[in-house]
């Protein structure tokens, strides 16, 4: 493990303590608890109140990623993928090592570039030019839903929270995201990914803690927009969908292994602007 | 020479006097009692309630309807899902030719369910005229066209339809929301189970008859009548895979609740809090006529009504002196009348709904506007409305009040206009007027609502996307975009 000596240092490790990922900041859970999945490693136990910290700082976020034009998050989400390569051996590690771990996070690299490849090509795929019956210039572009909360699933516990990550913040949404309970570094670590990718503070934010005590919350925050359930249980998405009626929040249940422009068009909401012509 | 207002009303007055000018309404047959539409013909229902449907400008009965029960909806859904494996199989451009049917016999019979629609639910016969049965006509013949191109639609994706889908609409436009329902989920090889708002089930009837003078094959379109209990058994059922909704915000939560964990696909069309927003550089006189084109078409009964007007602070008073000339020559009265403005309220229970909203308005401190209007004996009525002086925290500037009345506030810059437009849970619409090219686009990026409509507004078209952000709902009517709903894409 990453927290471990290895076996040919005589050195003693200089261990990293994993801390939650809030408005581009590492930070412990407010609670001050933490939890041992694999029985050695301290992982902050996010609370509540983290979450709704996240969703501040991301809802504060939005404008600005956005307003970003579609080239600059492109450029943005390639310099993820860039990073995530750069530090692979690290994460091949914190995925059990071995060729599946090293194909899950080729996989995640491969997704960060396909979707840096979509952000300017969207709008022209998914968006219209209508034609009205009468002297009106009328279009139809996707916006960003806003503020979108994701939860990793436990299996592949990099490359099943980039695959939903990636096309959402492709479409211009911020980004609450629990990891995976059972193995969180890995979601902990893309952190520090993110954070050196030039992505604003507040676009993405990672919380690890315990499923079933976080999603609740998250699935009736009402200053969330859309919530996904790629990574959720039948009866998790019964209770998300139940709470999330309370402020119309989309869910969506396109399947996990799903990768297309269709997904990134699950997190966008379709707008059309009415002008008349004339002199 | 200058003239006081009061003489320019009375001007007014004088010029805007108009003689008697009643819709024909001897062609039209409205039976006595209706059935339900169920597996191709009008049958008796098993429940025996009935519910009158009134005119709400004479509240005099026009028919009796079946209020559908349990065993009702089970047979239509039944009815749907045995013609849906058929219908689904068909070959697309016979779908396709159905529907193109359709539309010819809406616009065939257009007159007759313009003075249904009018008589039913209290709209000005200029309006479900002019514009409820062309735009539902042309709603048809757009998804008609649809029906044989479906992989054009989606690409790299097989489109498959859904199966059944249970579809509840509104009694503000009632054959139009039948046909944004119906013509997207045929056109998409499902077929349906529609529920038409209880005020207003009368043009729904009569498209029944049109269903079976199409010789649509039997099954293919089911509707039963009934309040809101018909309604939950329709979204409720087990063998309905889709439901399309359109109505409250306060419905449309119930029903995204009552559904979660079912895999039922949804989609829902809700309520609405538009801002119009008026700038110091728009066309005066445009912008007046797009403010009462905004709120008062329709009595108001509108979801992406312009209930809020956000006017610039520097050109507050010439707009609001000339909007309140523009609300003195609105024609109040008999909806049948050619020449009619404002029609009838659409039932007693939302005239009930508009005065509590209006009074809490007063209590909360805003100030109260109303033309001179003289409003009919009987019937439901309200006059054109308007509040300034209003703060955005007044239940007036927050709650749809879904009535002919208007909420009037100032900005003084953009980014104030901005601000307060999108302060509601709401995201229906909005409405921008300026003379500026780069300030309308700004602005239109910054709405976060569905529809922008940009120096006009109220405009809707089949090709045109239509649906909400926020707790407006989701999903999109309209356009290519009004496919996805009815499909399968994976």
């Amino acid at each position: 493990m990453a927290c471990c000596p290895t076996s040919s240092s005589t050195e003693l490790d200089v261990r990293k303590t994993y801390k939650l990922f809030v408005n581009g900041e590492f930070v412990r859970s407010e609670s001050g608890r933490a939890y041992r999945p694999d029985g050695k490693v301290n992982v902050p136990r996010g609370s509540r109140k983290d979450l709704r910290d996240a969703v501040r700082a991301s809802r504060t976020a939005f404008p600005g990623w956005a307003g970003r034009t579609a080239m600059n998050r492109g450029q943005i989400l390639y310099r993820a993928a860039e990073m995530l390569d750069g530090r692979a051996a690290q994460f091949v590690q914190l995925l059990g090592g071995g060729a599946r771990a090293r194909r899950e996070l080729d996989q995640a690299v491969e997704t960060l570039v396909w979707y840096a490849g979509w952000t300017d090509k969207l709008s022209q795929v998914t968006g219209t030019v209508n034609p009205v019956a009468g002297p009106y210039f009328n279009f139809t572009i996707p916006e960003p839903t806003g503020v979108v909360a994701i939860t990793a699933p436990e299996v592949a516990p990099l490359s099943g929270l980039v695959r939903r990550l990636a096309p959402a913040l492709c479409g211009g949404n911020v980004v609450v995201a629990l990891a995976a309970e059972s193995q969180p570094l890995a979601a902990l670590t893309l952190a520090e990914v993110l954070a050196t990718s030039d992505v604003p503070a507040g676009v993405v934010n990672i919380i690890s803690g315990q499923r079933k005590e976080l999603l609740p919350w998250l699935a009736s925050h009402m200053d969330i927009n859309a919530i996904d359930t790629a990574g959720c249980s039948a009866d998790e998405i019964k209770a998300i969908e139940e709470s999330a009626a309370g402020n119309v929040k989309r869910v969506i249940k396109v399947t996990s292994d799903e990768q297309s422009p269709y997904l990134v068009a699950a997190f966008m909401e379709m707008k059309t602007v009415w002008h008349p012509i004339g002199v | 020479m200058a003239i006081t207002k009061k003489q320019s009303a009375e001007l007014a007055r004088q010029v805007f006097e108009y003689a008697p000018a009643p819709e024909a309404i001897d062609h039209v047959k409205i039976q006595p009692h209706y059935g339900l539409f169920i597996g191709g013909r009008m049958v008796e229902g098993h429940s025996k309630k009935r519910f009158p449907t009134i005119n709400p400008a004479t509240e005099r009965k026009l028919a009796e309807v079946v209020e559908a029960d349990e065993v009702d909806v089970d047979r239509a859904v039944k009815a749907a899902g045995k013609a849906f494996d058929s219908w689904a199989r068909l070959a697309p451009s016979r779908r396709a030719r159905y529907l193109f049917r359709i539309s010819r016999l809406l616009q065939e019979r257009s007159r007759e369910l313009a003075v249904v629609e009018t008589m039913d639910g209290g709209k000005p016969i200029k309006e479900s005229r002019d514009v409820d049965i062309p735009l539902s006509a042309a709603h048809f013949f757009y998804y008609a066209g649809w029906a044989d191109k479906l992989e054009w639609a989606f690409p790299n994706r097989k489109p498959r339809p859904l199966g059944v889908a249970g579809q509840v609409i509104p009694w503000n436009f009632p054959l139009l929301m039948l046909a944004w329902k119906i013509a997207p989920a045929l056109a998409a090889g499902n077929t349906v189970v529609l529920k038409p708002a209880e005020t207003t089930p009368l043009s729904a009837m009569l498209f029944a008859e049109i269903c079976m003078q199409a010789e649509l094959p039997p099954g293919v379109v089911n509707i039963v009548t009934g309040a809101g209990k018909t309604g939950s058994l329709v979204v409720s059922h087990p063998d309905v895979k889709k439901v399309a909704f359109t109505g409250s915000t306060e419905v449309g939560k119930l029903i995204q609740r009552s559904i979660a964990g079912s895999g039922k696909r949804l989609t829902l069309e809700l309520g609405g809090k538009a801002a119009n927003i008026v700038f110091d550089d728009a066309p005066l006189d445009q912008a007046v006529e797009g403010i009462v084109n905004g709120i008062y078409f329709n009595q108001g009964h509108v979801c992406c009504a312009g209930s809020r007007l956000l006017v610039q602070e520097s050109i507050a008073e010439p707009l609001l002196e000339k909007l309140k000339r523009r609300l003195s020559t609105l024609r109040l009265g008999d909806p049948l009348d050619k020449n009619t403005d404002i029609g009838a309220i659409n039932s007693r229970a939302q005239l009930e709904k508009i005065r509590g909203l209006v009074e809490s308005g007063i209590e909360e401190g805003a100030e109260l506007y109303q033309p001179e209007c003289v409003l009919p004996e009987r019937g439901f009525w309200f006059p054109p409305t308007l509040f300034t002086n209003v703060s955005q925290s007044y239940r007036i500037a927050r709650e749809e009040i879904f009535g002919p009345v208007l909420s009037v506030l100032t900005f003084r810059t953009p980014n104030e206009a901005v601000e307060k437009a999108n302060n509601t849970p709401y995201g229906l619409s909005a409405g921008v007027w300026t003379d500026k090219g780069s300030r309308i686009l700004w602005m239109a990026e910054r709405m976060r609502a569905g529809v922008v409509w940009a120096n006009t507004f109220n405009r809707f078209d089949p090709t045109s996307p239509f649906g909400g952000y926020k707790e407006s709902g989701y999903g999109r009517e309209g356009g290519v975009h009004g496919l996805l709903p009815y499909l399968e894409l994976n």
